[in-house]
């Protein structure tokens, strides 16, 4: 955890008109999951892009492994791209046999570890039969194979989840955290916050070509947490405006029959016992929790800053 | 496979990974039905071509029966039976004759009447059916040698004589070799094999030319392309299917070579007598036509055959350096405007697109093709010149113009000037390419065409 798998360093990247990175400096610490964020047409695609080489930047270098990259190093990443597709024409196992052969492996490489997966994907039945015979689902399944196959040290998944039935997002889910587990390093580029909430330990936020936002998934949580304590409760014998001491703010108030739910700011600087020791005498307590705000709130509430400090 | 990769030990990965994009473009297409369909239609129309009229001519070709009623008795025994005309001398009445002609089974009754004057110059064939041009000749020209003959006689010529004054022009044309040598030319026989050969060209640029465009599409289409340039590069991904398209080409014209010549050589060998029967109809013919049976002069050289003419004038063509110009013009012609149809293909998000950008690029080969005739007919004027200088035109118009005799600077400017072409269309359309591909959903025109080719990396 504590070395970096990926430098991006200052990476521009210019169409005619069109800025679409701006001095980007990203690190990817390895064996972490690593959410690529932004909305769409920020700037994610072609970074991503830029790390698979389909495209090079105009100024800035990235680093792989301490080197500099290259194509050799192609070998080592797998790419599930957001546009994907498979030759329909052509019979599963042939077509998966040619795309990993297409990655470096050789023929016989990549025939034992296809008949690994497709067991696994309960494929197996259909190797021989044309992609157009597959149902939506195995079609993603067989590329998500060609994705691994060649057991990359870097995974990079764009979109992963659209597109997918909800059975195939756990199946890919636990796949991922498995791969991570064998000491892969994965980037997901997504505008699906939950996703990330659920499986990244790291984040860079792109909006607009330029990153605004990086880090652990942890740390930012706490630089953006506002002291905001969610609380239920019964037996309210005062209203909670007068409990409470001025400079308490009630941010939610929700009553449901007997049970209250309110969520409480609380002055910087102040513990959350104080809250506690002015409720106890007051209500019945049944639950006490800090509200951390999620990554989509600190998506929405990064983008629009930088909208409005931009105009 | 692997041993040829021993010999670029700087880059076998990249190697290796054109090596399998080239097969399996190469093997899905060679798989299809619609090749094997091909491969098979292909020469059987060809061999076609060549047997059925040949099978035709021999099955309606019977011995033709004359009967000859002449009133005038010059002619007696004068009409030579040929290969396929016999005469029969009949003392009948004409009337007679005509009407014992159904029922006799022959072919005609030419009925001469007795004239005035000595000599007749008339004469009537009565037949059921319209005689055939070569029978009318026949009897008109043994009419008009024995009436020439006649009258000479009759002004006190002698017959020997008159052979020795008669001219009969036979316009041969020898080509000046570079060392000297001379070389009997047949301008009809290059006229058709430079035809053949630019139609050949044409065509095949065409059929696999959008075999390319419609593969990129489909890569496109189906969003495949991405998941297969994170492995290699754009580039290597376009010149993979281009070869291995050209592959499919390369075995497609071979087997139908290869295929026609043994339909042919099957089809000769189990029935010789058909091809002996019509090698002995083509005498007869042209012994009819240029010199008459009753003319008993030997032929000299130049009145040989029509069959051994044609021999001798395939024969004559170089065909050492025109399968190499064919082999090569097919090639860099193909290559050069595959290039440019894959450009189109990744340029447009599907086929019905691709109208606005196909013009520009078919144009060339369609003028060639127009300006085909006027090439045959002038093949060494500036507009021939130019048009197989121009690597868009030079794969069609040089074929053409090659059996007629091209000077080798003419030739080493138009192949440089092709590879050349080759060169800068591969540029081009790998710019176009490598963006176009990435990018759907976008109504694309010549300006941003302009823009792809101008990004940099």
């Amino acid at each position: 955890m504590n070395q970096d798998i990926l430098h991006i360093r200052q990476v521009s990247k210019k169409y005619v008109n069109h800025l679409a990175l701006n001095n980007v400096s990203i690190s990817v610490p390895e064996n972490s999951i690593f959410g690529l964020l932004g909305p769409n047409g920020a700037g994610k695609t072609t970074l991503i892009r830029i790390i698979n080489q389909i495209t090079g930047p105009d100024t800035g270098e990235i680093i792989f492994q301490n080197e500099k990259l290259q194509p050799i190093h192609l070998a080592k990443i797998g790419y599930l791209p957001e546009e994907r597709g498979l030759y329909k024409k052509m019979k599963v196992g042939e077509q998966a046999l040619y795309l990993s052969q297409l990655k470096g492996l050789s023929r016989q490489d990549a025939l034992k570890s296809l008949k690994y997966w497709f067991e696994k994907f309960e494929l197996k039945e259909w190797w021989n039969h044309k992609v157009e015979e597959l149902s939506k689902g195995m079609q993603q399944k067989v590329q998500f194979i060609i994705t691994v196959i060649h057991k990359p040290q870097l995974l990079i998944f764009d979109e992963p989840f659209s597109g997918f039935d909800p059975i195939n997002v756990n199946l890919l889910k636990e796949e991922i955290l498995s791969l991570q587990k064998q000491g892969a390093t994965i980037i997901f580029s997504t505008h699906n916050m939950a996703s990330v909430e659920e499986l990244c330990d790291h984040i860079a936020l792109i909006n607009k070509s330029e990153k605004i936002l990086d880090g652990r998934v942890k740390e930012i949580k706490n630089t953006y947490k506002s002291n905001t304590f969610g609380i239920e409760f019964t037996n309210a014998r005062l209203p909670l405006v007068s409990i409470l001491q001025p400079g308490y703010d009630i941010i939610n108030y929700h009553a449901d029959d007997e049970l209250h739910k309110a969520d409480i700011k609380i002055p910087a600087g102040i513990s959350p016992n104080k809250l506690l020791e002015v409720l106890i005498p007051h209500v019945e307590l049944h639950a006490f929790n800090e509200v951390l705000p999620t990554m989509n709130d600190i998506f929405i509430r990064t983008v629009t800053h930088a909208a409005a400090s931009l105009s | 496979m692997r041993p040829l990769l021993c010999r670029k030990p700087s880059n076998p990965f990249v190697m290796n990974k054109i090596i399998l994009i080239i097969q399996r473009e190469y093997l899905t297409r060679v798989k299809k039905r619609s090749f094997i369909v091909m491969t098979i239609l292909g020469p059987l129309l060809m061999a076609s071509l060549m047997i059925v009229p040949i099978y035709l001519a021999t099955v309606s070709d019977k011995t033709h029966v004359i009967q000859v009623v002449d009133e005038t008795g010059i002619f007696f025994n004068k009409f030579r039976d040929a290969d396929k005309i016999k005469f029969k001398y009949v003392l009948q009445d004409i009337n007679v004759a005509k009407e014992a002609l159904q029922s006799s089974g022959d072919y005609a009754v030419l009925y001469i009447p007795k004239t005035e004057i000595a000599i007749p110059e008339n004469a009537i064939i009565y037949s059921d059916k319209q005689p055939s041009l070569t029978i009318k000749e026949y009897i008109s020209n043994t009419m008009q040698k024995e009436i020439e003959k006649m009258k000479m006689k009759a002004s006190g010529l002698d017959e020997t004589i008159l052979q020795s004054i008669k001219a009969n022009v036979k316009l041969s044309t020898i080509k000046l070799e570079a060392g000297g040598e001379e070389k009997r030319s047949y301008t009809e026989v290059s006229m058709v094999l430079g035809m053949f050969a630019g139609i050949m060209i044409y065509f095949f640029i065409f059929l696999f030319g959008s075999q390319v465009m419609r593969g990129v599409i489909e890569e496109k289409t189906s969003r495949i392309v991405e998941v297969i340039i994170s492995s290699v590069k754009p580039f290597q991904l376009m010149m993979g299917k281009i070869i291995g398209v050209a592959l499919v080409g390369l075995t497609q014209f071979l087997l139908w070579v290869v295929l026609t010549f043994a339909i042919v050589t099957v089809f000769k060998t189990s029935f010789p007598d058909k091809f002996s029967l019509q090698n002995s109809e083509q005498k007869m013919i042209s012994s009819s036509q240029l010199v008459p049976a009753t003319d008993s002069t030997t032929p000299k050289a130049d009145e040989m055959p029509e069959t051994q003419k044609i021999m001798e004038a395939i024969a004559s063509v170089d065909f050492g350096v025109m399968i190499a110009a064919f082999i090569f013009y097919f090639l860099f012609g193909y290559l050069l405007y595959a290039a440019l149809f894959a450009a189109i293909g990744s340029a447009v998000d599907n086929e019905a697109d691709t109208q606005q950008f196909m013009l520009p690029v078919t144009i060339p080969l369609i003028f060639a093709i127009v300006m085909a005739q006027y090439v045959i007919n002038n093949p060494d004027g500036p507009l021939s010149f130019w048009l197989s200088i121009i690597p868009l035109t030079s794969p069609i118009i040089m074929i053409i113009r090659i059996p007629f005799g091209v000077p080798f600077t003419d030739l080493a400017l138009s192949v440089v000037l092709l590879i050349l072409g080759f060169f800068a269309c591969t540029w081009l359309a790998g710019k176009i390419y490598r963006t176009g591909i990435l990018m759907y959903g976008k109504k694309v025109d010549y300006k941003e065409l302009w823009k792809w080719i101008s990004y940099k990396g």
